[in-house]
């Protein structure tokens, strides 16, 4: 299968970075940290084009290391992805414009001393889609796009609020015209209803400008609201993808009914407080991730079995895949529940 | 009826600034019974916080309360002096931050912390100090409490770290905490794990609780009532269940319509338009009235609280009430 997005087999690790002495220090058996950190394992994903895919998870378990891989800003340390056929990265470099990035804090990735028309102007010029001479025209184009108010490209970010600075930040990546939008928790830092602004503001340009998407975020009803389809991460690994209805309304992986289940809940028919439950434990180091499947230590579906042997990645159904020894169990427990 | 835990009237906090005069809290009214916990929701700049540090009396200059008054337990804490509001703190009245990193000290080991806290108004010989901290710990959740005793907060996870500054609240029983988004830094798995303990702690040791935060889903899974803020005005309040479910003021309804959760997927999200107003430059009349599809010039003169079936709205045009009920 070969989607408009393909994300094969990426690993991505991050190793201490060692001085010489430090390398000799840990040959002789001082205590010097030399394990790596394997933050994203063998991720394969395809998106079509026009999709939205959203990624979950906790923090740590590597959501925006693989959003960072799959913008070409980080090299993967194993794996390649490509974008309608041709890849991201070629020879340590980024080699497309067609993937942009909006993050997460608009207050962080925008320059400060840069008026906010020439933040977005930059890269279009560099790359040739504008001229210097033509960029107020063309900027004031996209602050249209995103509600802005074009009379504004003089101003710096300060004088923006935070819904607006993320505007601009969506501004700035729709400018180099990309076919893939990665959305690394867009809306997290904003106020609520602030959100729903930039989630219909998202929802409009995504549909408008067919744009396809990967939007990383560890709110669950965001991404609902969003996707088309989700991929579940746990420690680095993808323990289950397929339709967003399908994965939140019947999960497969013990993992993901758990993070759904402990989400509080807004019930606005509730005359008592709702109850929800909660997930035993807390995420393993990544460090020294537990052997064979890495949630066995908090998963009450966990056998001897996974407590060996790493779950392969199944079918459950045409769209859907899950990495569970026991899925067809957790599966069932939906039903009955 | 049972006299209350905390009652706040009128509470008014104002910030001297050079560009003028912020209206941060601006006559903030609320009862808490023992063992009740109430959430405090609102946008960044709602004056939530403030709330919070104004009840705790630890505003600074340029802020003061120039109104208002808040009894604990009977007594007046705004007319206490320095010293006497410091014996209080910590005892009859703490506070849980949003941020567990900068609120422990990283030099001192959790022990020697809780030691402090506990020393700051009970005198205890270290070996009964001991016990009550590791009881604490274990109450809140964290394992082999003794051992970790030992350890300094660089060695415990965020949602841990959280778990400690909780048990640090909780060390002398107090009549109140305010809580200030403690869980919003955490995880969603860990975050439950933490409201399911706050919420049996509160009624295991009859604490009354203010829980402040701009997330309404936690709030509505924790307090049995609800305060919503606006531009520094509990414009809204009542029980949490009745005010999700029927809300009057047009901004909670806004609110709640506004959440993914409540809409279709893909569909639009009903939105609020423009942004909240800035507290140095209010207009008159209701803070709200701009963004406010059901504002008309009535608007433009202040709505008081109207009071009715235990319930409060601060409206001229509540959302789901009969045209001649608004009156």
């Amino acid at each position: 299968m070969n989607d408009f997005l393909q994300i094969d087999n990426i690993s991505r690790l991050f190793g201490p970075n060692l001085t010489t002495g430090e390398r000799i220090a840990a040959k002789l058996g001082a205590k010097v940290e030399t394990r790596s950190v394997r933050a994203v394992s063998d991720v394969t994903l395809s998106v079509r084009k026009g999709e939205t895919l959203g990624l979950v998870g906790e923090s740590g378990c590597g959501k925006s290391t693989l959003g960072r891989v799959i913008a070409g800003i980080l090299p993967p340390t194993t794996g390649k992805v490509a974008i309608d056929g041709a890849p991201v990265r070629e020879n340590g470099r980024k080699v497309t414009t067609r993937v942009q990035t909006v993050f997460q804090d608009p207050f962080a990735s925008l320059d400060p001393r840069m008026k906010v028309g020439d933040t977005v102007s930059e890269g279009p010029i560099a790359h040739g889609l504008t001229t210097k001479s033509e960029a107020r025209r063309y900027v004031a184009h996209w602050f249209e796009r995103v509600g802005l108010d074009p009379v504004w490209v003089d101003r710096y970010p300060h004088q923006f609020s935070g819904g607006q600075r993320q505007r601009i930040a969506i501004a700035r990546a729709l400018a180099m015209q990309p076919d893939v939008l990665i959305c690394d928790e867009p809306v997290a830092s904003l106020d609520v209803s602030i959100q729903a602004q930039i989630i219909n503001l998202f929802l409009e340009l995504t549909r408008d400008l067919e744009l396809t998407c990967v939007f990383i975020s560890h709110d669950l009803s965001v991404v609902q609201h969003v996707s088309d389809r989700v991929a579940v991460m746990y420690l680095g690994r993808i323990v289950e993808l397929g339709p967003v209805a399908q994965v939140f309304g019947e999960p497969a992986h013990p993992y993901t009914a758990a993070l759904f289940g402990s989400v509080p809940k807004l019930v606005l028919d509730a005359d008592e407080l709702v109850r929800f439950d909660s997930i035993e434990g807390e995420v393993p180091s990544p460090l020294s991730p537990p052997p064979g499947c890495y949630y066995h230590p908090r998963c009450p579906l966990a056998t001897p079995l996974c407590r060996t042997e790493k779950p392969v990645t199944k079918k459950v159904s045409d769209l859907r895949t899950v990495a569970c020894h026991h899925f067809e169990k957790q599966l069932a427990k939906a039903v009955v529940g | 009826m049972i006299e209350p835990v905390l009652s706040v009237k009128n509470l008014t906090t104002h910030f001297f600034t050079r560009a003028g005069i912020v209206k941060a809290v601006d006559g903030v009214s609320f009862d808490l019974a023992k063992g009740e916990i109430m959430g405090l929701v609102g946008e960044s700049g709602s004056g939530k916080t403030v709330t919070g540090f104004s009840l705790l009396g630890l505003v600074d200059a340029p802020g003061r309360i120039v109104e208002g008054s808040v009894k604990l337990n009977g007594t007046e804490l705004t007319t206490l002096s320095d010293t006497e509001l410091r014996s209080r703190r910590g005892r009859e009245i703490s506070m849980i931050f949003q941020d567990p990193i900068s609120t422990l000290n990283p030099m001192l080991t959790i022990g020697q912390q809780m030691k402090l806290a506990i020393d700051a108004h009970e005198p205890l010989s270290a070996r009964a100090a001991e016990t009550r901290a590791s009881e604490l710990l274990t109450q809140v959740g964290i394992p082999s409490a003794k051992a970790r005793l030992r350890a300094y907060p660089h060695e415990f996870s965020g949602g841990m770290r959280q778990r400690v500054a909780i048990a640090i609240a909780l060390l002398h029983r107090p009549a109140l905490i305010v809580a200030d988004e403690p869980t919003t830094a955490l995880d969603v798995s860990i975050q439950a794990q933490i409201l399911f303990q706050m919420r049996d702690l509160a009624h295991e040791t009859g604490t009354a609780m203010i829980w402040i935060s701009h997330d309404l889903a936690v709030v509505s899974s924790l307090a049995s009532k609800l305060a919503v803020m606006y531009a520094g005005r509990i414009v809204e309040q009542g029980k949490t269940a009745t005010l999700l479910r029927d809300p009057r003021h047009p901004y909670t309804a806004g609110l709640i319509a506004s959440l993914p959760a409540t809409a279709k997927p893909g569909t639009p999200l009903t939105q609020i338009p423009g942004t909240t107003p800035s507290l140095l430059s209010l207009p008159p009349g209701c803070p709200f009235a701009q963004r406010c599809d059901r504002a008309t010039d009535r608007c433009e003169t202040e709505p008081e609280m109207t009071l009715r079936d235990s319930r409060g709205w601060r409206c001229f045009h509540p959302v789901g009430q009969p045209a001649e009920a608004s009156v």
